[in-house]
């Protein structure tokens, strides 16, 4: 049967799973490449996926990425004032949800420092909110960083289109070399990118470097099923549905086919856990989502 | 003199031509689903049309391929792989030729209708090397079917064309394209269809020899009408 061709996974792949500096061959999906062409053959994939992505994400996971994305957000609970940054943000997804938690945080602030002002007189509250009004993220500041000139077009033009436009910024950058100066972020995300990453402990020892002390860092990404039934089932859908739905969607069977290969290559939840110690973070931890199709991982720096 | 056969292994992949993606049955099944209806949504997705032909395509084409080896014209086709694009056509010499030759109509219909022979998908899911050169060769042969019958490329045009080659290969492509192809079609068109079009390409298409067996490239200079009669095609309405 064709298909446990499919699922088996070579033996070479193995070796270079944990992403790290493992001679210069590397795994892309279920090949074996080296770092250059692994770094290339990602570029591209996210090229020709860039103006479906979102389009496929809702696809593929029936809509629930939307209700991943959300639940990353409001554990990292932003309070106005917060500098994030969003890595591999491309699309704009989590930068747009930090921006309506933070707006509606800041509007229930707003709020309630008026009820507590009952002694003003009417022109002195319309003046303190006038002043409030266009402040109305509290100083809150989201940098979308992204390796991937046409995800960022995209996220650009969606931000346009949806109204976005105060604390956003777009910035090229690669997740292993960032352009920004030390102790610099109160919060550093990566949603679905990490995956990606040709040196997954570079990337970490970047997130580390950049972060304010006692800043957070937090992952959203796939992760390993344990459950044996639904592992199998979960294989199933991914292998034989999910590169149908790139081919007829997206007119792009292999980046989905690429996509499915490169969950199953990542590390599970305790190696991603040791690998962000290993970084430097402090109190790491895990939290499974739908039984481990997904994680959260967070980390502090101290 | 046998083919040899191509084997890039690939991790476990077994790719039998550039281009090949195995796929299991059920992934055929749901492609075949999906291609279907995304062609009906979005009428542009000419990729969809071609994936629901290699899906469905594992009766007709086998049947094609034979057809083509039992005879002698077909059977030299099918050993010298030759194909219809932009670079292994002189359009200068087949300009040339006279009014009412093979070549001169064909370019004609690709000016008019401002279409190149080049935007044909090449096969990804045909799990089989000479039946993927099967399919390649009756999409390249579709555009000189539309010159054989004088049919325009549009939406009506492409209908009655649908419908020769349905009867002639049998691709449930073709039946699926002419049965559903109708229904963006006008009440007007559709009573010239059904009145006069489509009785004449049903039975052109029965009358006619297998169009895949005429090794197009050696007849630029044959006139139109010679060929059809030779076919059996019946001249157009």
């Amino acid at each position: 049967c064709r298909c446990r061709a499919l699922l088996s996974r070579p033996a070479g792949a193995l070796r270079a799973r944990r992403g790290l500096a493992a001679g210069p061959e590397m795994h892309f999906g279920f090949q074996t490449v080296t770092e250059e062409e692994r770094r290339e053959k990602i570029y591209q994939v996210f090229e020709n996926v860039a103006k479906k992505y979102d389009v496929m994400n809702d696809s593929m996971t029936l809509g629930i990425h939307r209700v991943w994305k959300d639940i990353l957000v409001h554990k990292m609970n932003p309070c106005p004032g917060t500098l994030l940054l969003d890595v591999a943000g491309g699309t704009g997804d989590i930068a747009f949800r930090f921006i309506n938690y933070v707006r509606s945080v800041r509007k229930r602030q707003l709020q309630r420092k008026l009820k507590h002002h009952q002694n003003l007189s009417w022109q002195e509250i319309f003046e303190s909110y006038q002043k409030d009004e266009f402040n109305s993220l509290g100083d809150s500041q989201v940098v979308v960083c992204d390796i991937n000139r046409e995800m960022l077009k995209v996220g650009k033009e969606k931000a346009q289109h949806l109204g976005y436009s105060e604390g956003l910024s777009w910035v090229l950058g690669n997740a292993e070399e960032l352009p920004f100066d030390d102790d610099k972020f109160d919060v550093y995300t990566i949603a679905f990118g990490i995956r990606n990453v040709t040196r997954i402990d570079l990337a970490l020892q970047e997130a580390y470097r950049v972060l304010k002390p006692g800043g957070r860092f937090l992952c959203l990404e796939f992760s390993h099923v344990s459950n044996p039934l639904l592992s199998r089932l979960y294989d199933l859908y991914s292998f034989q549905v999910i590169p149908v739905l790139g081919e007829v969607i997206a007119g792009d069977w292999r980046s989905y086919q690429y996509l499915v290969e490169s969950i199953r290559q990542f590390p599970p939840q305790e190696e991603l856990k040791a690998m962000i110690e290993d970084a430097g973070f402090f109190k790491v931890d895990y939290e499974n989502l739908n039984f481990g199709i997904v994680a959260i991982h967070s980390g502090f720096k101290l | 003199e046998e083919e040899e056969e191509m084997e890039v292994e690939m991790e476990g992949w077994h790719q039998l031509y550039p281009g090949h993606i195995p796929t299991s049955p059920l992934q055929k099944a749901l492609l075949a689903a999906g291609s279907a209806v995304m062609a009906l949504y979005d009428p542009y997705r000419h990729d969809m049309v071609a994936v629901l032909g290699e899906t469905t395509g594992c009766l007709a084409l086998p049947n094609l391929r034979d057809k083509m080896k039992n005879h002698p014209e077909g059977y030299r086709i099918l050993r010298e792989r030759p194909r219809i694009c932009l670079s292994t056509l002189d359009m200068t010499r087949l300009q040339g030729l006279p009014d009412g030759s093979l070549g001169r109509e064909y370019v004609r219909f690709l000016e008019d209708n401002k279409v190149s022979p080049d935007t044909r998908m090449p096969p990804k899911f045909v799990d089989d090397e000479e039946l993927a050169y099967v399919i390649q060769r009756y999409r390249e042969v579709h555009d000189l079917m539309h010159t054989l019958l004088g049919m325009p490329t549009n939406m009506l045009g492409e209908v009655v064309v649908k419908w020769f080659e349905a009867i002639q290969t049998g691709l449930p492509m073709c039946v699926l394209g002419a049965a559903f192809g109708p229904v963006r079609l006008s009440t007007r068109k559709l009573q010239v269809l059904a009145t006069e079009l489509v009785p004449w390409a049903i039975r052109s298409g029965l009358n006619a020899s297998c169009v895949l067996n005429v090794y197009y490239e050696q007849r630029w200079e044959q006139s139109v009408e010679s060929l059809r009669e030779e076919l059996g095609i019946f001249p157009p309405p």
